[in-house]
């Protein structure tokens, strides 16, 4: 049987993807441009007994999908900027009593509502800095339509198994441009659960970490009772000050992640074996990029490309590696550097890096990266 | 095909992203080559420049915005002037006679007729005058065939519209045809 193919855009295939991974609950509020995942999933969800809300604004958004999420359901939200802005103190609620949900947030231009139809990949520092206090994050980029529906599933994975929020950051152009893209067949991608207590109601702490890491959580409303909480939490999800478990649980919120970072960081790498500059792209860029290094190499020029599809933890190890290799480091982003931080922090000098960075509405194009490649020295 | 760049320019609310969309379909699902559709509006519900664009190759399309605009359709004024630095001088310039009347200079090929006069006076409504521009725009630059054309339109409308469209269709495919084959002539 031939597979189903559509042509849609990145938002829609992502509220395909959600209902994929097994998404029952959305709630969110509508804004430009991400406005197409609520308009789909208004639609879908009804049909397979799940539930679509249009709450009053961004933080009752978050704070119903916490809500979902805990009573058990695969949960999405979809936002942009000034929406990421106001659900941050709920992310951070949903980071340390561990609520398992995903937050899609459209990139367009900023700071406050800023340029809604235009292209932006300014909100990185957001997704992980957004929400106060010591927190992992998990941020994963999607680069194309078919991307965007299978990082969504990704997203859900992650979020399940390592009980977080997990954030999906599409760029405008991502999001609203149209490819073909192929439905998923059941079982072609992996689908994974949150861990269920395997202890009676009367032996459950939500918080215990004798099951490891990422204690199981049970759905509220199954007869399992518990306390959650923002404050620092005993294993029964009491509020305490104890030094001791503040500490001990601060760092096993943040290990979930760094442990496990060879699992969670994608990355893909174009004609990087013989390559002397390394051009660092993500979402809408990272096409850019292929496009500017495919005509480079026509030129003989021995470039490639580093493409980041996990943001967040950053792929630390890979352009350290990278760093000792090539000479220089090329960075376009719609933003004013902001990955450029972060490869200043793993090259530790070792390599020039060059930004490209616009923030005009216009995405960068592949023009403009092949005239940098000029300046790598 | 070598990489195709098309762009629809216009004003928003003239129903340019949805010619895109359909030639992309035509394309990507109906003819089988890859395709990438893409738009830039502002924040107007109406009014204002807009523009779609495609984006036609038999490899995958990385960058998915125009680059060197091989095929150009301009239904205002406002779009010609803002749209057409790009386009290449071996491309096509479609646009409308009655609304653009100051044309660029290039060495494009320049081919007109009353786009949305043919939809409003001929079809019999103005909503499809994108596809009365579309029709055109296949015809001009075959970047896929008549009936593939037709198939992505009629799977897109609701039924109720099918046969209007497939008359603006045919109206938009005739009409450049015959521009294209009168400007051939004068060049003779």
């Amino acid at each position: 049987m031939s597979k189903k193919v559509g042509f849609l855009q990145g938002n829609e295939a992502a509220a395909h993807g959600a209902l994929y991974a097994g998404c029952k609950f959305f709630a969110g509020y509508p804004i430009t441009p991400s406005t197409e995942v609520s308009e789909v999933l208004s639609i879908e969800l009804p049909k397979i007994g799940g539930k679509f809300i249009q709450m009053e604004d961004e933080i009752g958004a978050m704070a119903a999908l916490l809500g979902g999420a805990l009573a058990g359901q695969k949960a999405l939200t979809s936002t942009s900027g000034p929406g990421l802005s106001l659900k941050q103190e709920l992310i951070g609620y949903g980071c340390i009593a561990e609520i398992p949900c995903v937050v899609y947030n459209v990139m367009r231009g900023g700071p406050s509502t800023g340029m809604p139809t235009g292209p932006s990949q300014s909100d990185v520092m957001c997704a992980k800095w957004g929400t106060h206090g010591d927190h992992a994050t998990i941020a994963l980029m999607p680069a194309s339509v078919q991307e965007t529906y299978d990082m969504i599933v990704r997203a859900f994975n992650l979020a399940e198994k390592y009980r977080m929020p997990v954030h999906v950051l599409p760029d405008e152009i991502v999001a609203h441009m149209r490819e073909r893209i192929e439905f998923r067949e059941p079982g072609e991608l992996e689908i994974i659960d949150r861990t269920a207590p395997s202890v009676p109601p009367s032996e459950y702490k939500p918080y215990d970490t004798k099951f490891g890491d990422v204690p199981p959580l049970a759905a509220f409303g199954s007869g399992y009772k518990f306390h959650v909480t923002g404050l620092n939490k005993l294993p029964d999800g009491f509020p305490t000050t104890k030094a001791e478990y503040v500490q001990a649980e601060e760092e096993r919120q943040v290990r979930k992640v760094t442990a496990n970072i060879d699992e969670i960081v994608e990355f893909e790498e174009f004609m990087l074996d013989d390559a002397e500059i390394c051009v660092v792209a993500y979402g809408s860029t990272s096409r850019s990029a292929r496009y500017a290094v495919n005509e480079a190499r026509e030129q003989g020029i021995k470039v490639g490309m580093f493409r980041i599809k996990t943001f967040w933890p950053f792929p630390d190890k890979q352009i350290k590696a990278l760093a000792d290799k090539v000479k220089g480091f090329i960075v376009p982003e719609m933003n004013l550097g902001m990955c450029s931080l972060e490869i200043e922090r793993c090259a530790q000098g070792k390599a020039q890096i060059l930004g490209i960075n616009r923030v005009d509405g216009e995405p960068i194009n592949p023009e403009q990266i092949l005239e940098k490649m000029k300046e790598v020295k | 095909m070598a990489r195709y760049e098309l762009r629809f320019s216009g004003a928003g609310g003239q129903g340019l992203i949805t010619a895109g969309i359909i030639l992309a379909e035509a394309a990507s699902i109906h003819e089988g080559k890859q395709a990438v559709q893409s738009q830039s509006y502002g924040p107007e519900a109406r009014g204002g420049a807009s523009k779609s664009e495609v984006i036609i190759d038999d490899v995958p399309v990385d960058y998915p915005k125009a680059t060197k605009v091989d095929a150009l359709l301009a239904l205002t004024q406002e779009a010609c002037d803002k749209y057409s630095a790009d386009l290449k001088d071996t491309g096509i310039l479609l646009y409308d006679t009655d609304l653009v009347t100051k044309l660029p200079e290039g060495g494009f090929k320049k081919v007109g007729f009353n786009i949305i006069n043919t939809a409003k006076n001929e079809v019999g409504r103005e909503i499809v005058a994108n596809i009365v521009a579309l029709g055109a725009m296949i015809a001009l630059t075959g970047v896929v065939s008549r009936e593939n054309g037709l198939k992505a339109v009629l799977s897109r409308v609701p039924e109720a519209f099918l046969e209007l469209n497939e008359k603006a269709y045919a109206a938009g495919f005739e009409k450049a045809t015959a521009a294209a084959k009168y400007l051939s002539l004068l060049h003779i």
